[in-house]
């Protein structure tokens, strides 16, 4: 036994590689089926959001429980936000220079290009994104959904389809109401600690078309990102209440990445675009 | 009359006031949790091997997922200070705007909202489900103690997991940051590291940072043992429990990095 572990032969070395390959092609396969899933369900989405007949209870729904139960949190971690940046940079710019007057314009900019839609996105991305698992995952372990299939309803049409509509109208209005609770609560910072006057502070002139523009794409994709990567993870939950737990982990995980990765995209062509 | 203003009132008070209350437990509970935990830890009194085979499945299976947060962070926080740089000139000192933003609070931040989502919502999912099919209940009949057993290691774990993945993402977001800085704005990364480097950032935001993030590996540990103990109600439950554990660290996270940014300053 230990003298084979001590001198791999040929074939145990073999035996190895192939193992290492088998996991690397394991792991690619599962990413291409999820992609082609995923691809799937929102093609599905898209086709039902036209052609479907429209449900306006359901929507009506689903826009109170993504946005005007999100409000409250929303509002609260985007004025800490604005808070923790206005203090901080204020901070760091006074080490370089001591002329604070622009600080506000740079971080409408900031907020307007960037910062608004994706942490908006992200915190959005574990509250609905896990939600929704959660929600839809539980019908399929308790086989309502099998139930749907059964009185043949599509359940990307009966329960995806309302959720990504509601997201995609809601989103854009709760990113707006969350950057005004942000600014305010900045330029109460940099009234308070910087002592920069609120009429200084509110300074539209360095947000361009290219900004409002990036940050309402950003909003587009996000609302529209969050609901089908979580309601596909929430239909592919099998396994009682342990696979009902980790559909939400991974709706969570998947939706905050794609998250990042779309801002990565989006500030990178916006970039190239508007300058 | 006065039955009128009652049904108008009432209902109002009635929700406020629970919740209040509802509140009050929560804290209460997590103060209850923390308590019991701290006198573990203080007596040593906690299970070895559950704290080293979590540390395995919360930090090391976490790593990629760190690994890519942090790249595209770097990469973001350049496109962001992009414009601002450009109008200035100021090459030189996007290795220090980049940095300071992202040692101090973007890395820590963005890892502790990451492992939030997956070791945070996971371990509640994991409690939970221990709950709900009364497993907990069945070591307190076996008289092991849940707490030594089952939640003092994975809060250690947690807390440890969140402190090195920080570390981790700090140097890889810098790094993503000065690449994204060659492709973005032609800055070589020499310049962008010797901006790091020249003496305007120190070992005090690194150590904010990473200050930060024993904190919020706390506030996860804490919520997310504390809703999966409580999870009632099966399988829907255990997705409710999941939902208000990410809900609160988030909130949590963001609450408290504000206080801190102030405690450190």
């Amino acid at each position: 036994m230990t003298d084979d572990a001590r001198e791999p032969s040929g074939l145990a070395l073999n035996q190895a590689r192939s193992r290492i390959t088998a996991a690397l092609g394991r792991v690619f396969l599962d990413g291409v089926v999820a992609i082609r899933d995923l691809y799937r369900v929102f093609v599905l989405t898209l086709y039902y959001s036209i052609r479907g007949e429209p449900n306006r209870r359901a929507l009506l729904r689903e826009m109170y429980e993504i946005g005007n139960r999100s409000l409250i949190f929303l509002c609260i971690v985007m004025g800490f936000i604005g808070m923790i940046l206005v203090y901080q940079g204020g901070l760091q710019t006074q080490r370089v220079v001591p002329d604070l007057s622009l600080l506000g314009a740079t971080f409408l900019q900031l907020l307007v290009r960037d910062l608004a839609a994706s942490i908006c996105a992200l915190m959005l991305a574990t509250r609905v994104g896990a939600g929704i698992a959660a929600e839809i995952g539980s019908m399929v372990v308790t086989e309502q959904v099998d139930a749907l299939r059964m009185c043949a309803t599509d359940p990307i049409d009966y329960l995806i389809r309302p959720r990504f509509l509601a997201s995609l109208t809601v989103f854009g209005a709760l990113v707006v109401i969350a950057a005004g609770v942000a600014f305010l609560a900045g330029m109460w910072t940099g009234y308070a600690f910087f002592g920069i006057n609120p009429r200084t502070f509110a300074n539209v002139s360095m947000v361009t078309v290219g900004d409002l523009t990036i940050g309402l794409t950003k909003c587009v994709a996000y609302g529209a990102a969050i609901p089908v990567i979580s309601g596909y993870c929430g239909l592919t939950a099998f396994g009682g209440s342990e696979g009902v737990g980790a559909a939400t982990t991974r709706a969570v995980v998947s939706s905050s990445l794609a998250v990042i990765m779309l801002n990565f995209v989006i500030s990178g062509v916006g970039y190239f675009v508007f300058g | 009359m006065q039955a009128k203003t009652r049904s108008v009132t009432g209902p109002l008070v009635e929700a406020l006031g629970q919740r209040a209350s509802d509140v009050l437990s929560l804290v209460g509970g997590l103060g209850v949790l923390l308590g019991d935990i701290a006198r573990r830890i203080a007596g040593r009194d906690f299970d070895r091997n559950e704290l080293f085979r979590n540390l395995h499945r919360m930090g090391i299976k976490s790593l990629p997922i760190v690994t890519v947060t942090a790249l595209f962070t770097g990469g973001i926080m350049v496109i962001q200070a992009a414009p601002i740089v450009q109008r200035y000139g100021a090459y030189g000192l996007l290795g220090w705007g980049a940095g300071f933003g992202t040692l101090r609070e973007i890395a820590p931040l963005l890892t502790a909202l990451m492992i939030n989502g997956r070791v945070g919502a996971n371990n509640t999912a994991e409690l939970g489900t221990m709950a709900v099919t009364e497993q907990i209940d069945a070591l307190r009949a076996l008289a092991i103690d849940p707490v030594a057993f089952l939640v003092a290691p994975r809060f250690i774990a947690i807390v440890v997991t969140l402190f090195l993945s920080t570390i981790f993402s700090d140097a890889l977001a810098l790094f993503g940051a000065a690449y994204a800085g060659a492709g973005f704005l032609g800055v070589e990364p020499g310049v962008f590291y010797r901006g790091l480097t020249t003496g305007l950032l120190g070992f005090g935001d690194v150590a904010h940072g990473l200050a930060k993030s024993i904190v919020f590996g706390v506030v996860i540990g804490l919520s997310s043992c504390h809703f999966g103990l409580s999870t009632t109600g099966g399988a829907p439950g255990v997705g409710r429990s999941v939902n208000a554990t990410v809900v609160a660290s988030a909130a949590g996270i963001f609450v408290l990095d504000y206080l801190l940014s102030f405690a450190l300053a």
